[in-house]
């Protein structure tokens, strides 16, 4: 830090880009200052603390989703921006499941939703397949930008696809978990609604296996070895090809882990609904570093912690503003991320 | 039936497209435009529904000037450069010479310029918002009231009825949302509330549980929401979830069985308060008119009885006027009144109704709402 700032100061007025690089920084972070009204009991506040928990369920979600464009990036270098639609799609299998369900006569909670869960994380795992299969393999030695445009046009297809299966009409469930608790802190107090718990404890188990399936299983040595190097994996008798379906396979299968709990705790989506919450994902992952998987769930933390707490302390109407100029800020200081590797060129 | 539509449709789009409007020129066509998909599209559904019914039976009795009218369907998804796009196919590709439309006042207004500059008559059977008639244009008109009227029946409800101190003010940021609810804040400020929140959400966004602790947090003793049910849904669901307790006030953005759906239950729109247009369902002129709608097994809630009197004026000033033409037809409409299936209705010189009713409607726990 000492030195990044003597650096600046040496360079300053004879590096122009650097200077508005400075100004721009300083700027921004004397307005995040500027606009954040401090309490003098900001930590102990309920209100603080009902943001945290609304910001915390937000970013979860925002991190599994962010997972899968991290994961692709990470092995083939590219944005996946069909990544969104399949988390769209995963909301309709969602409600799609817990109708079938119920239409088979199973009541209990836990049995529903953990039906929902195999069903909707089997479906869209094979709908990542696929759409890795279709539109981004043929395409695997072309130019970097083919994939690219697959990808949105893949993205436009899905949208389509379902709105003209399902209705353009918005969609939703009813509610499955009733019920919440409440803390009395101060004067004020905390409301955790059952679902809101449940989201945070299963995006916290979905990670967790995603961790060890990628640090300790043959299948996460194949993709990081992949990640790193793709033809010296190859020569070593991987079937990358193999390893990149799989990669796509675990994405689609985190999209569908959030798209059921979104689905849980919003009640209500539409064939549009995978644009707003795909851009914000990928933004979590840009932040965290894109290409690494603690990355993206811290990204995805943040960035629903820092918005929760900005609407809250200083207005919702700005939230996206101030969500941005924080990955601006961040891209300023650390343009690989905050828990990315610094791209180095491969020779 | 659908078949038989399809064919006209497709011998339509052909001899368009070769220009031979011979074909053409033998209906009288209308444009029904609307969000047909998207966030919105139950609005639409109602337009094309009540637009269909109307030109179904009015076709039956004879038609304008002797000839069919047909509906040319237009999706603008309540966007407002598509709305500009299918205005101007409507315009030069369908050659209509009215049209019933369009939903969002932020549509509506870049729309019926237009139409405008075409010479077109058009009538809007749900924008709100005041700009739609205040920009001098001869042949637009409304079906439904203004959301300056709607917003002083708002207010006034909130602090004569509610009797609350402590009002909090969300909008959509649409020409829509956030002008009804500067127009009810404008109101609320004048009987000497000043609110204790005003802010915006995003369309398209699902979570707004932030902006819910801070409502929380400010003590309002009602929401007032400035917006549509695809927000106005989760919304109202994430302040129960939170222990908010405030009225839930909003307008005529929400008059769909679908925020039901949006709310995830009958549970969480209960109590829901809302300003609309006087039930045209309970009069008597339409009586004939809705038995056909339930016939047919659908309800004609919101503005689908707004979009079958739309069709209706237009088709009275067509033949009042003994032609299509744009200017003739908005003159004939300005100087007299249409029996139509929500009564007699006459418009003044802007294309604004002359008397407009707002009233106040609840949601009950059954999930359908009545008028209080």
């Amino acid at each position: 830090m000492e030195t990044a700032r003597g650096m600046r100061l040496r360079l300053l007025g004879t590096c122009p880009v650097r200077f508005i690089r400075l100004v721009l920084s300083c700027s921004l972070a004397s307005l995040t200052v500027h606009l954040f009204p401090l309490r003098e009991n900001l930590i102990v506040d309920g209100i603080f603390l009902q943001q945290l928990i609304n910001g915390l369920t937000l970013g979860s979600v925002y991190g599994l989703i962010a997972i899968g464009y991290t994961m692709v990036y990470g092995i083939i270098g590219m944005i996946n921006f069909a990544h969104g639609d399949v988390y769209m799609v995963s909301a309709y299998l969602a409600a799609i499941g817990i109708a079938l369900l119920s239409f088979f006569g199973f009541e209990s909670f836990p049995f529903i939703i953990f039906g929902t869960l195999l069903f909707t994380i089997a479906v869209t795992g094979m709908y990542g397949y696929a759409i890795e299969r279709i539109a981004y393999k043929p395409l695997r030695n072309s130019t970097r930008l083919a994939p690219l445009i697959s990808a949105i046009g893949m993205s436009l297809i899905l949208q389509n696809y379902v709105q003209i299966s399902q209705g353009a009409r918005q969609q939703g469930i009813p509610t499955m978990l009733d019920g919440a608790l409440r803390f009395h802190i101060g004067e004020g107090f905390v409301q955790l609604t059952y679902t809101k718990l449940f989201i945070i404890v299963a995006s916290i188990a979905g990670m967790l296996i995603l961790t060890y399936i990628i640090k300790y299983t043959r299948l996460g040595r194949m993709c990081r070895a992949t990640q790193q190097d793709r033809k010296m994996a190859q020569i070593l008798g991987i079937n990358t090809d193999r390893v990149i379906s799989y990669v796509f396979v675990i994405g689609a299968a985190m999209a569908a882990l959030a798209g059921v709990l979104i689905t849980l705790n919003y009640g209500t989506f539409d064939f549009n609904a995978g644009f707003i919450i795909g851009i914000k994902a990928f933004t979590a992952a840009v932040l965290g570093g894109i290409g690494s998987l603690p990355g993206a769930m811290l990204g995805g933390i943040i960035l629903g912690v820092a918005e929760a707490q900005f609407s809250g302390l200083v207005n919702s109407d700005f939230k996206d503003v101030f969500a941005f100029s924080l990955l601006v800020t961040i891209m300023i200081f650390r343009p690989q991320g905050l828990l990315g590797k610094p791209q180095v060129a491969k020779v | 039936m659908s078949k038989i539509h399809r064919n006209g449709f497709l011998a339509l789009a052909v001899s368009s497209a070769l220009g031979l409007s011979s074909f053409a020129q033998a209906d009288v066509l209308i444009g029904v435009a609307g969000p047909m998909t998207g966030a919105n599209a139950a609005f639409g559904e109602q337009f094309w529904r009540g637009a269909s019914q109307a030109a179904e039976d009015i076709n039956a009795a004879g038609g304008v000037n002797g000839e069919k009218i047909k509906l040319i369907r237009a999706d603008d998804a309540c966007e407002p450069k598509q709305a500009v796009a299918v205005a101007n196919r409507l315009v030069d590709s369908d050659k209509v010479v009215g049209v019933v439309g369009h939903f969002c006042s932020s549509s509506t207004i870049p729309a019926s310029e237009v139409y405008d500059e075409a010479g077109i008559i058009s009538i809007t059977p749900g924008s709100t918002n005041p700009q739609v008639t205040e920009r001098g244009f001869n042949a637009e008109f409304r079906m439904c009231g203004r959301d300056d009227q709607q917003g002083i029946v708002a207010g006034d409800y909130i602090v004569d009825q509610l009797k609350a101190q402590k009002v909090a003010i969300i909008h959509d940021k649409d020409t829509y949302g956030q002008g009804l609810a500067d127009a009810t804040r404008a109101q609320l400020n004048k009987r000497g509330v000043k609110e204790v929140l005003y802010e915006g959400l995003t369309r398209g966004e699902k979570d707004f549980n932030a902006l819910v602790t801070k409502v929380r947090s400010s003590g309002a003793e009602v929401v007032y929401f400035g917006g549509l049910h695809a927000e106005a849904g989760p919304l109202v669901r994430q302040m129960r979830e939170q222990g908010v307790t405030a009225k839930f006030v909003s307008g005529d953005g929400i008059v769909t069985d679908e925020l039901v759906t949006t709310a995830g239950g009958a549970q969480y729109v209960n109590g829901v308060l809302m300003t609309f247009g006087a039930d045209p369902r309970l009069l008597p002129d339409g009586k004939a008119v809705i038995e056909k709608f339930r016939a047919n097994g659908y309800e004609p809630e919101g503005y689908t009885l707004y979009s079958y009197a739309s069709v209706q004026a237009l088709a009275a000033a067509f033949n009042g006027a003994g032609s299509t033409d744009g200017e003739e037809a908005a003159e004939w409409l300005k100087q007299n009144s249409v029996k139509t299936v929500m009564g007699e209705k006459s418009w003044d010189q802007k294309g604004d109704l002359k008397v407009s009713d707002y009233v106040m409607y609840q949601w009950g726990p059954d999930g359908k709402y009545k008028q209080l």
